[in-house]
């Protein structure tokens, strides 16, 4: 291990073909989980904010937030099932908003709520009055701003922040139902609702009840009217997520055994041009393992010095990127990617093991 | 206890469907603290028998005895722990490790035995010491001059107290006056430590440096003085 170490430090020249492909890996990682994280969680966000452990949507909506209605007496009937401990109406309309001295209109999506969301007020006591996500600072929204959404220009006031709860994409303006009524009526007439009506319902469960029972018992005491699934459920739901989800995991996996082919033909030429040296140390009483252990050692720490190199990477190209672009570093992503790398550079090295094995001490001599 | 017995060794090499014998029947005892010289022309089988009584190859018959052991039955993890504790090796072309210290090519035996650091560490600068490398050990080999990189790997090859030392062509790339100086360096550091030492060379010039010597042609012993 100490001569694998002394190398790294003495040598650090010669593992710098692997370091920099390793770098330029972690860099590609790292921004494309950035991507899915941000896409993902830039659709998702208002879903996720949901307290109720349910959602229930009208049977026939395809659990879409844009085809689901589920009228007064629905939401009546939901309440009194056994096991609901509260129901709120959630509403939303997805529409342009123009931002005081911008050119460029935000995508915005006005959001009523009866039971507030996670890290979101109670609803604004004010008609048109909303609590923006942070997203839309990358549009030059700030708080007291009055934005006009919508073609007929329907003003809404920003009067604080909320984080994380975007919807498709759109950044969030959370207002009460009349708000969201309002800029639904300026914005399309032709699909109000009549009052009482919502999209979707968010349901919390009475503690201790089980919410697929519970999800179950929704649906037959409306007579099968409505759809009810799990806050997941819904999420996984959205349109487009799923497909989005396993197309950047391939690209991600792909790369990840792209990562363990550098290394394992890395490890490989080193090994090969370090025959004569593994048989001296073989001669001198070194063990396959102990050999091949240093191999690993320094296919592990080369792969921490790229997730380093590669991470900072990552962080200064957040500043060049445009803020609209949804790229989001996390640290669950950068642990999946650090224990990924290290892995995979751990099984590329591995390829080196038979190599090690074979090296005959006896070729020391002679 | 002879430090060193061969039984009618014989070792035989598989090419094809041929059998290359490489010895023959070969005996050899090599008393405690005796230097004996191996001559033989390529090809003879000078290599074969450092390399039996080294545990770096087994024989196909017959025993190989060092020390009282007999390793002709061990396995390759029973022969790597007899080379790691019982012989040491000085390598034809010296065979430092490039990027280590003289002192850590030293500590690199005690690495692989994970020995206890502070005894390997004050080991290593004894035996540096009386090598007269006390002020080069923090030197690397390209640093050293040619004697000084052969002296290391002599400080290498004593670093586990061995009970043989098997020594491979120490002067074969040096001109006759480093030779000398070489072949005069290993003897007086192996008989300071009273330990055994076979040295293998082709270089008739040298043997007089050695207590007894034994010619090899063909696979056989051919004869000693």
């Amino acid at each position: 291990m100490k001569v694998a170490l002394l190398e790294l430090r003495r040598r650090p020249g010669r593992f710098v073909p692997a370091l920099v492909a390793l770098v330029l890996l972690t860099l590609l990682l790292l921004v494309l989980g950035g991507l899915l994280d941000g896409l993902a969680n830039g659709s998702t966000g208002a879903l996720r904010a949901q307290p109720g452990q349910l959602l229930t949507y009208s049977a026939d909506s395809k659990l879409s937030l844009v085809r689901s209605r589920v009228d007064a007496a629905t939401v009546a009937q939901v309440g009194q099932v056994p096991g609901v401990q509260q129901v709120g109406g959630l509403g939303v309309v997805l529409l342009g908003a123009k931002v005081p001295g911008k050119s460029d209109e935000a995508n915005a999506a006005v959001l009523g709520y009866q039971i507030p969301p996670r890290g979101v007020p109670a609803p604004p006591g004010q008609v048109g009055d909303v609590y923006a996500d942070r997203s839309l600072e990358a549009y030059g929204v700030r708080v007291g701003q009055t934005l006009e959404v919508g073609p007929n220009q329907y003003p809404v006031t920003v009067i604080g922040w909320v984080s994380d709860t975007d919807f498709l994409l759109q950044g969030s303006l959370w207002g009460s139902e009349a708000t969201w009524r309002a800029v639904l009526a300026s914005a399309r007439p032709d699909a109000v609702l009549a009052p009482g009506t919502f999209p979707v319902l968010t349901v919390l469960t009475a503690p201790g009840a089980d919410p697929i029972e519970v999800s179950t018992a929704i649906d037959a005491a409306t007579g099968g009217a409505t759809h009810t699934v799990t806050r997941a459920y819904a999420v996984d739901s959205l349109p487009g997520l799923r497909q989005q989800r396993s197309t950047f995991n391939s690209i991600i996996y792909t790369t990840f055994f792209v990562a363990a082919l550098v290394v394992a033909l890395f490890f490989a030429l080193l090994t090969l041009e370090r025959t004569g040296l593994y048989a001296v140390f073989k001669a001198m009483g070194a063990s396959s393992r102990q050999i091949f252990s240093q191999v690993v050692a320094q296919a592990v720490i080369i792969a921490v010095v790229a997730f380093v190199l590669g991470g900072l990477l990552a962080w200064v190209a957040t500043f060049a990127i445009p803020p609209q672009v949804p790229l989001q570093l996390t640290s669950a992503r950068a642990v999946e990617v650090f224990v990924g790398l290290v892995v995979m550079s751990a099984i590329g090295s591995a390829i080196s093991l038979r190599r090690v094995v074979r090296v005959d001490p006896a070729s020391a001599i002679g | 206890m002879p430090a060193l017995q061969l039984e009618n060794v014989r070792k035989v090499y598989q090419s094809g469907d041929d059998e290359i014998v490489a010895l023959h029947h070969a005996s050899l005892e090599v008393g405690d603290a005796e230097i004996v010289a191996l001559v033989g022309p390529s090809g003879s089988g000078k290599t074969t028998l450092l390399s039996i009584s080294g545990g770096l190859l087994s024989p196909s018959e017959g025993r190989a005895v060092v020390a009282g052991d007999d390793i002709s039955g061990y396995d390759p993890k029973a022969l790597t722990r007899f080379r790691r504790d019982r012989v040491g090796f000085v390598f034809q072309s010296v065979n430092l490790v490039p990027f280590l210290t003289a002192r850590e090519n030293l500590l690199v035996v005690a690495d692989f035995d994970r020995r206890d650091k502070k005894a390997s560490g004050a080991r290593a600068d004894q035996l540096l010491g009386e090598l007269g490398l006390g002020k080069r050990k923090d030197n690397l080999p390209g640093q050293l001059s040619g004697g000084e990189r052969q002296r290391v790997a002599v400080g290498r090859a004593f670093m586990n107290e061995p009970s043989l030392l098997l020594i491979d062509e120490p002067t074969s790339a040096l001109d006759t006056k480093l030779g000398e100086q070489v072949m005069e360096l290993i003897v007086s550091e192996v008989r300071a430590r009273d330990t055994a030492a076979v040295i293998v060379t082709h270089d008739l010039r040298m043997t007089h440096y050695a207590d007894r010597t034994v010619q090899i042609t063909d696979g056989v012993l051919e004869s000693s003085d």
